[in-house]
Formats: C-alpha cells, sequence, structure tokens
C-alpha cells in the first residue's frame, strides 16, 4: 500500500521515473571493465518514500547519481515522466556538501540563483523555506557556526527551495549523531506526511535498516559485487511506526537476513575469477570470534551491530572474514561459532596464530598462493606489485592494492611470511635468515 | 556571495571617521596612479636623469610599486585563464600542464634583455616599450607558479561541492565564481604573494639593463640603487635600502595581510579555527559604509547581472567541456604554429653555432650547477640549526618570521655591488665570489621553510622524545631531520630555482669601473647580451633549461616523492 494521503489515481499512473536495463560500467586500466551496477529495473512512483539498501561498496550511491543526472549509465535508459526533467531533482548529501563561503541564505539561495530568479523572489523563496524548516534567525550564518544537525538542515532548504518532483537523498543521517539524526527524520517526515512540500517522491540511500524500515514506504536490497537488486520489500506499516512494534522488528530482521544472506554464485556472474577477502584486519576478527565466545549461543546479528553501535556496512565486512576462515556461519540473521572459531577464541596468541594459519591457508586461495609463489623463489622474496598486478586485472586497480593490503596483514599475523614496507617485497623469514647464515660458512 | 559582509550593527551605521578614511585612501590611490601613469610614456632617460635626491625616492618607489601591480593584475588573469584552459580541455592536459612544467623552469632573467630590446623597438625613443619589458619581466616571474596553483585547484575541487553544483545546475561562470575561485582563493593567495615578494629581484633587474652595448635605465628603486652605486654615494644607497624595505613591508601591511585575513572564509574546513589571521585594515574596510554600499549597490548586482547573462545553464546530467568545438581545435592550432614558429626561429639564431661551442657552453653550464649547489648547500647549513632553533622557540618565532621574508622578498641584487666591494678587499675572484652573491637571495626561503616545518612538529612527538630521554644527536637524527625534511626540501627547491636566476646577475658584477666576471653559463648569458648575440643567449638559456630541468627530475622529484611518503607527518 501506498500511503493513504497520496493513494488516488496518481499511484497507478504512469511511474515518475523508469530504469530499466540499467548497467554501469568502469574501465580498469590493465584492461577489460569492471561493473558497479548490472541490470537494474526500478520504478519510482508518486507518492512514495523508497529507500535504497546494500552493502558498502555496492553502488547505491552510484544509483543515486544516475538518477540524480551525474552520471550516465553505461548501458539502459532512465526514463523521466513528463514535466518531471528540468528543475526535477534535488539532491541531500551525506557530507551536506555547503559551499563554506556562502551564508546559510546564500546557500539556501544557489538553485534560485542558478534558475536566473531575480534577487527579490529568490529572498523570499528562500526565507520561507528557511523558516519551514527550522533555521529562522540562522540566515546570516555561516555553515561553520552551525552544528552538523542545523548544516544538514541548510541541506534540505536548499533541495526543497527548488520545489523538486524527486528528492534524492545520499545517506542524509549518517554523518549526525544519533538524536539530531532522528529530530531530522521527524521533522522531514513530518513536512512529508503534512504535505507542505510538493515532493512527489523521495528516494533515500541508506545504511540503516532502522531508518529505512521507519521512514520508506518500500525497501530495495542490492547485492554486491556486482549490484543487482536482490529484493524489494513494501513496508505497509501506517505512520507513525513504533520501533517497538513486532511488525516493525520482523521487517528489520526480514531485510537483515536479506542482507546478510551469501548468495549462491549465479552461473552468469563469472566474471570473477578470484575469490576476494573481505578488508578487515586480523584484529578486529579476533575481537568477534571473542565476543561470540562470550556468548556461546547462536547471536542476532542485527543486535549485535546494536551492542557494538557499528553498522551493518562495518560488521557485515568482519562476520564475511568469520565465514571465510571457516570460524563462524552465519544462517537467518544469526551467527554462530565453529569448533574452530571456538578453538581459536580461547587459545593463547600463539597458538591463535598457528590456528588462523592453517585456516587461511586452506580456505583462502590468495594467501595459500601468495605463499606458494613465495616458497618456489629461491630467495624467498616477491614484490608486492607482482601480487597487484595479478589480482588488478579481475578486481581493478583500486580493489588489488586493498586485497594484497588485507592479505599482507593475514599472512603477517599468521606468521605466514613477513613484508618489508620500505622495498614493498614480501619475503619468507625463514628462506632469508637461511640465506643471510649461509655465505659466512 | 557577499565579498564584504558587515555584521548586523555595521549595516545601519552612518557615514563615520572609517568611511572618512576609506576616501581619502582611495583618492590618494588614484592620484598616485594617474601622476605615475603619466610618466610610463616619457621620452627616454639615462643615469643622469636619475636624482640622487631623498626627495625623490618615495616618488621612484611608487613607480616601482605601480610596474610591480600592474604585472601582478596580468599575473593574476593569466593564471586563471591557463589554469582553467589546462584544467578544462583535453587539450590543456597534454599541452599546457607540460609546458608550464618547463616555463617554470626557464631562467626568466636571461630573457630579460631581449625582450627589453624586443619592447623598446616597438617604442622608440619612449620608455613605454621599457616600461613594457620590465612589466613583462615581472610578469614571468610571478605568474607560472600562480598558474600552476589554479589549476592544482581546478583539479582537486571537493567532489560533493562539484555535485552539488551540477544538481543546481550552475552555468559554467556561476561555477566559476561560488565554486572554483572561491575553492582556489586561499592557495592562489599564498602563492601570489610567493610570486610578488619573490618578483622584487626581477624588478630591480628590469629597471636596469645592458643590451647591445647600450644601457637602458627606467626610474625607480632599483636604477636609483644601480646610480648610487655608480657615483658611490654611500647615503644614497642606504636610503634606497630603507626605502626598498619600508616599501615591502608596507605592501605587506596593507595589502596582504588584509587580503589574507579575509581569505579565511574559503577555507574548506566546517570548524571554526582558533587563531585566525586578522587585519586592522581589512576592519576597516568591513566597518566602512561607503565599502558595504559600494559592495551591495553598484558591485553585487552588476556582477550578478553578468553572471546570469552569460550563464545559460547547462542541461542536467551534462557539464559541457570546454575545448570540443572551434575554440579548442583553433586554440590548438595557435598553439602548433606559435612552437612552429618558436622552434623555426630558434633554428635559424643557432645556425652556425657549432658542437664545440654547445660543448663549451654545457661545461660553463656545469660550473653555474656547482655554484648553485654550494649556494644551497651553504645556505642550508647555518639555516637549518637557526630555522631550527627559531622554530622551537615560539617567543622568537614570533619576530622572526616575518623578518625571514622581508629577507627573502629584498632584491638582493641591489646589494650586489656592495657585497662585491667586499670580496675585492678580501681579494676573492668572482668564480668564488659568486656563490655568496647567489645565496643573499635565496637562503631565506630554506630558512623561513626550516622554521615553518619545525613549528609544525606535533607537539606529542616533541614530548615523547623529551619522555624518553631522546636527546643531542639522537633527536636530531631521530626527529627534528625526519620532521622538517619536506619542508627542506621544498626550501630547497625555491632556493635552487632563485640561484640559477640569480647566476645571469651574480656572474657578471661592475663596480667602480671594474667588470668582474665568473666562468658560467650565467655569465656567459649576460655578456652574449650585452653584445647582442641573440644566438648565444638562446643557447646559454637552452643549456640551463636543461640543467634545471635535469636537476628537478633527478634530485628534487625523488627526494620530493621520500618527503610525501616517508617523511609525512599528518
Amino acid at each position: 500500500m501506498i500511503h493513504p494521503f497520496r493513494k488516488g489515481a496518481n499511484a497507478i499512473s504512469e511511474p515518475l521515473i523508469t530504469l530499466r536495463g540499467v548497467h554501469k560500467l568502469y574501465e580498469m586500466p590493465g584492461g577489460g571493465t569492471g561493473t558497479v551496477l548490472e541490470d537494474i529495473d526500478l520504478e519510482v512512483r508518486e507518492g512514495e518514500i523508497l529507500a535504497v539498501l546494500g552493502p558498502s561498496g555496492s553502488g547505491k550511491s552510484t544509483l543515486l547519481r544516475i538518477i540524480a543526472g551525474l552520471t550516465q549509465p553505461s548501458r539502459g535508459s532512465v526514463r523521466y515522466r513528463a514535466g518531471v526533467v528540468g528543475h526535477g531533482v534535488a539532491l541531500v548529501f551525506q557530507s551536506f556538501a555547503l559551499f563554506p563561503w556562502m551564508t546559510v541564505q546564500e546557500n539556501v539561495e544557489i538553485g534560485l540563483r542558478a534558475q536566473g530568479l531575480a534577487p527579490k523572489e529568490r529572498e523570499r523563496k528562500a526565507l520561507q523555506v528557511i523558516d519551514m524548516i527550522g533555521l529562522d534567525g540562522f540566515e546570516g550564518a555561516y555553515p561553520k557556526e552551525l552544528s552538523g544537525g542545523m548544516r544538514q538542515r541548510v541541506g534540505f532548504a536548499r533541495s526543497l527551495v527548488v520545489d523538486p518532483d524527486v528528492l534524492l537523498m545520499d545517506e542524509p543521517f549518517s554523518a549526525l549523531d544519533v538524536l539530531t539524526a532522528e529530530n531530522l527524520r521527524r521533522d522531514l517526515l513530518d513536512l512529508w506526511l503534512e504535505r507542505r512540500i510538493p515532493t512527489k517522491a523521495v528516494i533515500i540511500v541508506t545504511h540503516s535498516i532502522e531508518e529505512a524500515v521507519y521512514l520508506a514506504d518500500r525497501a530495495v536490497i542490492l547485492s554486491r559485487d556486482p549490484a543487482r537488486i536482490a529484493a524489494q520489500v513494501p513496508i505497509t506499516l501506517p505512520h507513525w511506526r513504533e520501533r517497538e512494534d513486532p511488525r516493525f522488528v520482523q521487517l528489520v530482521d526480514q531485510i537483515y537476513g536479506l542482507l546478510t544472506r551469501r548468495e549462491a554464485v549465479p552461473a552468469h556472474a563469472s566474471n570473477r575469477r578470484v575469490q576476494t577477502v573481505p578488508p578487515v584486519r586480523s584484529g578486529a576478527l579476533s575481537g568477534l570470534l571473542e565476543l561470540l565466545e562470550d556468548q556461546d549461543e547462536k547471536v542476532d546479528l542485527y543486535r549485535l551491530g546494536e551492542e557494538l553501535s557499528l553498522d551493518v556496512e562495518d560488521l557485515l565486512p568482519i562476520v564475511e572474514a568469520a565465514e571465510l576462515l571457516g570460524f563462524a556461519k552465519v544462517a537467518e540473521g544469526d551467527i554462530e561459532l565453529t569448533q574452530e572459531g571456538r578453538d581459536f577464541a580461547e587459545a593463547s596468541l600463539l597458538r591463535r596464530k598457528e590456528i588462523f594459519r592453517d585456516q587461511a591457508l586452506n580456505r583462502c586461495p590468495g594467501l595459500e598462493n601468495m605463499v606458494r609463489v613465495l616458497g618456489q623463489k629461491s630467495n624467498g622474496r616477491m614484490n608486492r606489485e607482482f601480487f597487484v598486478d595479478v589480482l588488478e586485472r579481475s578486481v581493478g586497480p583500486e580493489e588489488a592494492e586493498r586485497q594484497v593490503d588485507t592479505l599482507i596483514d593475514w599472512g603477517r599475523y599468521g606468521e605466514m611470511f613477513a613484508y618489508d614496507t620500505e622495498s614493498r617485497q614480501l619475503y619468507l623469514e625463514s628462506v632469508v635468515e637461511e640465506q643471510e647464515s649461509a655465505p659466512t660458512d | 556571495m557577499s565579498w564584504f559582509p558587515a555584521p548586523a550593527i555595521a549595516r545601519r551605521r552612518t557615514f563615520g571617521w572609517v568611511d572618512l578614511l576609506v576616501l581619502l585612501a582611495v583618492l590618494l590611490l588614484l592620484l598616485g596612479v594617474v601622476r605615475l601613469g603619466s610618466g610610463m610614456a616619457a621620452p627616454l632617460r639615462t643615469a643622469s636623469h636619475i636624482s640622487l635626491s631623498p626627495w625623490s625616492l618615495p616618488l621612484y618607489a611608487g613607480e616601482s610599486l605601480l610596474r610591480i601591480v600592474i604585472a601582478f593584475v596580468f599575473s593574476l588573469v593569466f593564471a586563471v585563464a591557463y589554469g582553467y584552459a589546462a584544467a578544462k580541455t583535453n587539450l590543456g592536459r597534454r599541452l599546457l600542464v607540460p609546458l608550464l612544467d618547463i616555463l617554470q623552469s626557464v631562467p626568466v632573467l636571461g630573457f630579460l634583455s631581449a625582450t627589453v630590446a624586443f619592447f623598446a623597438g616597438l617604442f622608440p625613443g619612449s620608455t613605454a616599450g621599457l616600461e613594457m619589458a620590465s612589466v613583462f619581466a615581472i610578469f614571468t616571474a610571478q605568474a607560472w607558479n600562480m598558474a600552476f596553483s589554479f589549476y592544482h585547484s581546478e583539479m582537486t575541487l571537493p567532489r560533493d561541492l562539484q555535485e552539488a553544483s551540477t544538481v543546481y545546475r550552475l552555468g559554467r561562470w556561476q561555477r566559476l565564481w561560488y565554486l572554483e575561485l572561491p575553492s582556489s582563493a586561499i592557495s592562489l593567495i599564498l602563492n601570489s604573494m610567493m610570486s610578488f615578494g619573490g618578483s622584487w629581484f626581477f624588478l630591480a633587474a628590469s629597471e636596469n639593463v645592458t643590451y647591445a652595448g647600450r644601457s637602458y635605465l627606467l626610474p625607480g628603486v632599483g636604477s636609483y640603487m644601480a646610480v648610487a652605486e655608480q657615483r658611490g654615494d654611500a647615503g644614497a644607497m642606504v636610503a634606497a635600502v630603507l626605502v626598498m624595505i619600508l616599501l615591502i613591508v608596507l605592501v605587506d601591511q596593507i595589502f596582504w595581510r588584509p587580503v589574507i585575513a579575509w581569505s579565511q572564509r574559503f577555507k574548506m574546513e566546517q570548524t571554526r579555527a582558533a587563531d585566525e589571521p586578522t587585519s586592522f585594515v581589512l576592519m576597516i574596510l568591513q566597518r566602512s559604509m561607503l565599502v558595504e554600499m559600494l559592495e551591495r549597490r553598484v558591485l553585487r548586482p552588476t556582477l550578478e547581472g553578468a553572471l546570469r547573462a552569460l550563464s545559460r545553464p547547462p542541461r542536467p546530467a551534462q557539464v559541457r567541456r570546454l575545448g570540443r568545438g572551434a575554440l579548442g581545435s583553433a586554440g590548438g592550432l595557435l598553439a602548433v604554429a606559435l612552437l612552429a614558429w618558436a622552434a623555426f626561429s630558434g633554428a635559424h639564431l643557432l645556425h652556425g653555432i657549432g658542437g664545440a661551442q654547445v660543448l663549451h657552453v654545457l661545461w660553463l653550464g656545469i660550473l653555474t650547477l656547482l655554484r648553485v649547489a654550494a649556494a644551497v648547500l651553504l645556505g642550508a647549513l647555518w639555516t637549518v640549526p637557526v630555522g631550527v632553533y627559531i622554530g622551537l622557540s615560539p617567543r622568537v618565532s614570533g619576530w622572526a618570521q616575518p623578518v625571514a621574508q622581508i629577507a627573502a622578498s629584498f632584491p638582493a641584487n641591489m646589494l650586489f655591488p656592495v657585497v662585491v666591494a667586499l670580496l675585492l678587499r678580501m681579494d676573492t675572484g668572482l668564480d668564488i665570489g659568486a656563490i655568496p652573491l647567489m645565496m643573499l637571495g635565496t637562503q631565506w626561503y630554506i630558512l623561513f621553510n626550516v622554521m615553518a616545518g619545525t613549528m609544525a612538529i606535533p607537539s606529542d612527538l616533541k614530548e615523547a622524545a623529551r619522555v624518553f630521554g631522546v636527546r643531542g644527536g639522537l633527536r636530531w637524527r631521530q626527529l627534528i631531520l625526519p620532521a622538517i625534511f619536506p619542508s627542506l626540501v621544498t626550501g630547497g627547491v625555491t632556493a635552487a630555482g632563485g640561484a640559477w636566476n640569480a647566476s645571469i646577475v651574480a656572474e657578471v658584477v661592475g663596480w667602480g669601473g671594474h667588470l668582474l666576471v665568473a666562468q658560467g653559463v650565467g655569465a656567459y648569458i649576460t655578456l652574449a647580451t650585452a653584445h647582442g648575440h641573440f644566438g648565444d643567449i638562446l643557447l646559454g638559456i637552452a643549456v640551463m633549461s636543461v640543467l634545471v630541468v635535469a636537476m628537478n627530475r633527478l634530485v628534487w622529484r625523488p627526494l620530493y616523492r621520500l618527503a610525501e611518503t616517508k617523511y609525512h607527518l599528518d
């Protein structure tokens, strides 16, 4: 169900924005292409708030930027309903993106200036919105004089003043503290429900499941590598929603399950030749395992995140790493230690390194490969670039650097090899020591 | 964006003493400019026309200042236009950026005399040509690093602000005015200040030029000093030095300080810094009703109207790039034609220069290179300990920093003959003597960079060193030298660049009828200029440029990389 206020003839009419088969590819320096978004079909209907959720790096922001017209899809089409193009979209940024050298009022007026409105008219509209959004009295202030919450209010005012048909928001509350974010969310929802703004639809990119369930009429869940639409969840609870409501909790759990589900790799997703590792340092991994050991039962991932005040974005990679190394199992939004995980958590520092090494060499081909390459070299040394180059062909340069960083961290922790930052070389300590003592004999 | 947003109380102020002050200053300025400007097309003057009366000094100082200011305005416009074109067009990135890199390495002073001849030829019998040559010389000393700074800012615009500008559909000119100029303001202003300070040297050189056996003089502090030296008038020399220092200090206080304080609004940080630079002059301007009214009634409406008229908003999702169309190809053709012409005329001039001569000039170049290296190393030898001492003591650095800046701005070439007199007394030839002459102007760059680097050492590192009893030599090796390394490299690069330029005036110096000449490519260029041998000038400059570029690539760039990776403090 679409929100009751907005339901009506419009709800079944042509969508405001239609995305068909949208792909976003990027070129990799070593030739070949990587995929950010794959085959996205999406309709934005009049009267709805749409939440886009997905793991970090899943291309949520790219999707939003394609809708905003900031970047073009590599393939596929974005169609706006007649009349929506033009001043039809506005964007609220996670970083606020305010011009530090302009006052609040000047920041709000920037879109009107671009439209070429006369100064009098500009001022009238700006002041009206400033008033509505609760910035009264701060017109002449500079952004640096404001708190984060007030700054984002300026961001909202700047968007709303151009009367956009579609309001796009890129994690608008995630740079704010919890209370401020809640306050701003409520104010925004109030404006929307009371129809004090002419906006016809809102798209919000977020990593907070609660925020999505609290605000949105529909949640779109993206998968990772490459991002496809994994699921769409309608949220039909009437506003104002209560977080304690069992239906609310159930929705949050459902979405959490969808987000943490490790998809069986579909046959057509074969442009990934190597298994990648989540960018997690060994320390964070040990921390998670110790924590789980204390809890000894199955633990709800969502609760865990809450407890640690970690976002899904931060928690998921650690969970993935634990799963990859066989220290934990995840099923339906719950995480549980395996026997190895339990052993690890109980072991001494030195024993841990051994367990970690065994697991990593067995289950992480990338690491096993590194150790093998080093073993084959007579001097036991290899340049870092070699491994980066190998990975670059399949995952692109940036990701390759990150992968090698992570693998080196794991390798150092498990004492599988050592790394010299100056010469940027990986080496086997045993071989190098042998060689250093050998010539003197 | 308001340029002088007055505080709310000030808006209701009536005409007061501040306004009177501003009005008076504006009138004086206008009067001065008209008076000095009218002298710019006067008939040619020779040394006998320069009056050594101290009363004419302020007027000469004004003329010098006017020259440097005109050149600066050109430099600023050029920097923005060049940086913009380099950043926004494909051609720019491929052609303009490397070109700038080369232009930066060419010792501009080598061209000075040749350009004087060219411009003097345009206006025979009038000083207008000389004035142009002088302004051009100063321009070439100022413009390149300003252009680089603007280009760099263009390339590193904050992504979110760019996106906001696109989403809210700012036109190209609006984007320039509301986003790109403000984003680049702080770095552009800092670079402007450095360029401005550095160009006094070129001003002094360009007021007194010998080309093809003829001596050209422009009235100004530089020529006043030169004539005073010729006539051995010690009193006039002291007066000239004092006026020069006063001029530098005044420009700093009345112009740069307010501009720097004003530019703080363009900081990207979203938080307020505790100690922002302040300026008394800026406060007067901001409190003046006259300025505020001018800004609100005249400046702002005109500007906004112009921006609106110029900017048709681009279609969303499509930021058009300059240079795709006819403009780009026309620019490309022009550039190619210019290069071809330069290559052709260069080849023509160099015709008849044999391999032996090239080798000889190369040898001279290496001699000068050794001198430059010695000047930088000797400079570092005393400036590092002194700079570190000053930097570690907040009390001393409070007054020493501005002094070092003034010393760096002071045109050392004005003092060359005085130093040469000392050298003669000590019986040192110019082959060695040119080194202290080079140091005279360039060591200050190392000094204030070391000072700045030392002051930037985080106090927790200093405390950690103290707690663990790290003292003496160990402290130098493990804390101070690594921490100041990046600043030391920056100072060294600047000093070396300055020393190369200085070699052109430091390897040939006249004193009391003697002409002292050192073996070096600087002297080679100067002598070739004095005789009007164009081919030799070109050869000398080419050799020097090649050496400068080679040093940059082989020595400074690796050091920079090391500074950025290993010795980077953040």
